[in-house]
């Protein structure tokens, strides 16, 4: 036997009888596929949330802070009148 | 037209039924054949199928034109490739049985089985195959070649025997 007839021969022993699919397999598969995309939802929501909620706390921080203007110097004293 | 615009989810459902109807059977042969289950009982085979096609139905809108079938026999494999290594492993099974099988692929092992299903059955390419599976072409090609030898030519004495040996 050759290659191919022995894979053909392997072939019909794979082709059984086939086997009955429950009649709930259907809504199953819904109900949870349902859920899986919900929750992926909800979780790239909460992302997007938190990602908003940075980048406004952010903005009012820096517009209080001002953390790009030089802090004043305090080891050199001021220097007045002379 | 007007139903497609009002609700996405509703035309999603009726295509996903169509689909369901027409590819759950030959998915489950596909699913009892992996688990080495008999057509009559297949517990492992139907919660298998259950999986992949509540994923292939989450992934639904985002398939593109890319073949429904193809997306749920992939879930299908990869699950079961995964799956395999906790339920069949020969590192123990955690106190858990392992399960007996007894279908028309029960004397290979699950990795063996996976790959004259999706070969010979579902004939998928081997780079494919490989590519799915994470193998390298050339191992594919021997477990293959492997396979159909212990098919065609099984070992004397009682099948469950092999694997027992595996095991201790």
């Amino acid at each position: 036997m050759n290659q191919t007839e022995r894979e053909a021969s392997v072939r019909r022993l794979l082709d059984g009888a086939l086997p009955v699919v429950p009649p709930d397999m259907y809504a199953q598969a819904v109900r949870r596929g349902g859920r899986m995309l919900r929750r992926r939802r909800a979780l790239l929501r909460l992302l997007w949330l938190l990602l908003c909620a940075a980048a406004v706390a952010f903005a009012v921080w820096a517009a209080t802070a001002h953390p790009w203007v030089e802090p004043p110097s305090d080891t050199t004293p001021p220097l007045t009148g002379w | 037209m007007r139903g497609r615009e009002a609700s996405p989810g509703a035309r999603r459902d009726r295509e996903f039924e169509a689909f369901v109807a027409g590819a759950a059977g030959r998915l489950l042969h596909t699913a009892t054949l992996l688990t080495a289950e008999v057509p009559e009982a297949n517990p492992r085979a139907r919660r298998l199928l259950a999986l992949a096609l509540a994923q292939t139905y989450a992934a639904w809108d985002r398939l593109r034109g890319e073949d429904p079938y193809d997306r749920a026999r992939q879930q299908l494999a990869v699950r079961f490739a995964r799956t395999a290594w906790h339920t069949y492993g020969r590192f123990g099974t955690f106190g858990r049985e392992r399960p007996d099988a007894s279908g028309a692929l029960a004397r290979l092992t699950p990795q063996e089985r996976l790959i004259v299903v999706l070969l010979l059955h579902e004939g998928i390419a081997e780079e494919q195959t490989a590519a799915l599976l994470a193998l390298s072409v050339e191992r594919v090609r021997g477990i293959r070649a492997r396979a159909v030898a212990v098919l065609l030519h099984p070992p004397r004495g009682p099948a469950p025997a092999r694997m027992k040996v595996a095991h201790s």
